[in-house]
């Protein structure tokens, strides 16, 4: 009976060829499954946010802010003159890296208040060379990167209070560059400076 | 007794067999390639979103970083997509009447979110993170292209398992130095056999590819 054999075979194939097309279908069950992603539209609320904008005065377990200088600037409601930790090379350097992010685009990199929203219209802020910025307490630069000042916005979702110090201690030392002569550098910095002027 | 079949028939049922592997082979052929076209991973397809936001304007003619508005790519999994707060901060001032930011100002009245549309998105059952990839040195542009060349965004590959593997098989041809990771159009000075191996060693970087790190 090869003639019936013959026709076996095609109906396999044809079997085959319809199961390898069902392949392709119905995936999508497991591809979005019934949770919710960051973000993700869900239109049980009536601002379709699926995730939810915390209440007002919620405190996540162990983020309890008491600690009125590390997290406000402030010490018995006047701005702080002093960090609330150590300034070591590490936060020097997370300190750049935040500011180079997040104030540079206006206040540029030196400081100045030149930056490249300004060149394209934004109002120019003060430079922090001005006297008045120089003498002013760290608690106040702090205080504007958390509640924002005038024109410009706050940055309290954007960064962290460690980081925002981090900037504070990095504007501290762009005020400094601006007027350290080269004899009042540390030896072995003022060895590196020649060393890469030469 | 005579023959029951014509001989010819010896030619047909050769035909039909090879004639069935061949059609079984062509069509798995044209649907694995089909399941790799841009047709079907919508790679390389702009999407339309509520404002035409350009990459190309924010991070190459303005030198924006990427962090300042995906701010939580360092840290968690999810890269972020910026709040309107984060356009205001800016467009409080620049473009404040231009029709095409309107949306935004709109958003900014009345609460509401921009609906900005994802252009990637893996399935459910793939875990994904960003801030291992971040810290171990894997440049944004080597997994989403040259953002800061797209005037509207669009997703440079398929995020099939495939690519996903071809990486994790041999971190050393793809990954850079941490410092770089944000930077647009980096490329290894002497080449990338040069950094590649001595990188993996100093990141620690380990070749990953059991399923229960992406399917867990
Ligand atoms: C979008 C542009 C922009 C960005 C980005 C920005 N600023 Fe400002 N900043 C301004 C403007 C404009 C002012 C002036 C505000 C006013 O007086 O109305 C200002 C003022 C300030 C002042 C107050 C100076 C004073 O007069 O006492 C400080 C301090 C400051 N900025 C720090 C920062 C820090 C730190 C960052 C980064 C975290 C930052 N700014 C990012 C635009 C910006
Ligand atoms: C000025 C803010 C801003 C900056 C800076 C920025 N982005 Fe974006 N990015 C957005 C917005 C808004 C979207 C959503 C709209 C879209 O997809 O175009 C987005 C979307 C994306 C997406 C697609 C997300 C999705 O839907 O899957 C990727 C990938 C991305 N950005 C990468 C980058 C990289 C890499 C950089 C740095 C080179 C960068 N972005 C800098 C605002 C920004
Ligand atoms: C750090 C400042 C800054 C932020 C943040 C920012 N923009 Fe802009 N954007 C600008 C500047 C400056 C221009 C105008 C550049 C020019 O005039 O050349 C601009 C231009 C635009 C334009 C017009 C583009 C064009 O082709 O003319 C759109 C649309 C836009 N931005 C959308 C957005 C959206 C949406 C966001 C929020 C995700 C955003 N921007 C965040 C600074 C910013
Ligand atoms: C190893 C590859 C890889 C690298 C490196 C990478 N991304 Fe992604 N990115 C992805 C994938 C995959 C997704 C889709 C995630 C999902 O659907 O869950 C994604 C999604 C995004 C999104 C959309 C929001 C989200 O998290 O789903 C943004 C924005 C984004 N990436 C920005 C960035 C930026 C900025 C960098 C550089 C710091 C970066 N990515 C580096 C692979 C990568
Ligand atoms: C260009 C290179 C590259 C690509 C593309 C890539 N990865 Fe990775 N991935 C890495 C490196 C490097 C690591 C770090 C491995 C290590 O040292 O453990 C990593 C680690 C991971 C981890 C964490 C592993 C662990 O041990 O916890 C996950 C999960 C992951 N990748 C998922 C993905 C997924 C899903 C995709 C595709 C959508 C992807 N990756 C694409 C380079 C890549
Ligand atoms: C580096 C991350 C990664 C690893 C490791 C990995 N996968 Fe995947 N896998 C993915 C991604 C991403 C997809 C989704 C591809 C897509 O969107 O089509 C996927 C899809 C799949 C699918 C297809 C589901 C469908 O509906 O198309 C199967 C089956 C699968 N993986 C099995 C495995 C097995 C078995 C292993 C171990 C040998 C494994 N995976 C290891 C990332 C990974």
């Amino acid at each position: 009976m090869v003639k019936g054999g013959v026709h076996r075979v095609t109906i396999a194939c044809g079997v085959a060829m319809l199961l390898l097309l069902s392949q392709t279908a119905c995936r999508q069950d497991m591809h979005d499954q019934p949770r919710y992603e960051p973000l993700e539209q869900n239109n049980f609320f009536s601002d379709a946010r699926a995730s939810r904008p915390v209440v007002p005065g919620t405190v996540a377990r162990g983020k309890l802010r008491i600690d009125e200088h590390l997290y406000e600037g402030r010490q018995d409601g006047e701005l702080v003159t002093t960090f609330p930790f150590p300034v070591t090379k590490e936060v020097m350097a997370r300190g750049r890296e935040r500011y180079d992010i997040f104030c540079s685009p206006c206040h540029d990199k030196t400081g100045s208040g030149g930056g490249m929203i300004v060149q394209r219209g934004f109002r120019p802020p003060p430079s922090f060379h001005l006297q008045r910025l120089k003498a002013s307490p760290a608690g106040h630069f702090y205080d504007v990167i958390t509640n924002g000042l005038g024109g410009m916005y706050d940055y309290k979702e954007r960064i962290k209070p460690e980081d925002r110090w981090a900037i504070v201690a990095y504007i501290r030392a762009l005020q400094l560059s601006q007027s350290l002569t080269v004899d009042e550098l540390p030896a072995d910095i003022r060895r590196e400076f020649f060393a890469k002027v030469k | 007794m005579s023959q029951l079949f014509h001989p010819s028939t010896n030619v047909i049922s050769k035909v039909t067999i090879f004639g069935a592997v061949l059609f079984i082979g062509g069509a798995a052929w044209v649907l694995l390639a089909l399941e790799r076209s841009s047709y079907v991973t919508q790679a390389k397809v702009v999407r339309e979103q509520p404002v035409p936001f350009s990459h190309r304007h924010h991070v190459s003619d303005l030198g924006i970083d990427c962090r300042y508005c995906h701010t939580f790519v360092e840290e968690s999994n999810f890269a972020g997509i910026p709040p309107t707060k984060t356009c205001m901060t800016c467009h409080s001032q620049i473009h404040t009447t231009a029709a095409m930011l309107e949306p935004v100002r709109e958003s900014w009245r009345s609460g509401e979110s921009l609906e900005w549309l994802r252009v990637h998105d893996l399935p459910d059952f793939v875990y994904f993170d960003h801030s291992i990839h971040v810290k171990k040195g894997v440049g944004c542009e080597t997994c989403h292209g040259p953002v800061g060349e797209m005037a509207l965004t669009w997703r440079e590959y398929s995020l099939n398992m495939e690519w996903c593997i071809e990486c994790h098989r041999a971190p050393e041809k793809f990954v850079r130095p941490r410092e770089f990771v944000f930077q647009a159009g980096w490329h290894a000075p002497a080449g990338q056999a040069a950094i590649g191996d001595s990188l993996v060693a100093a990141y620690d970087i380990n070749s990953s590819t059991n399923c229960s790190i992406c399917h867990r």
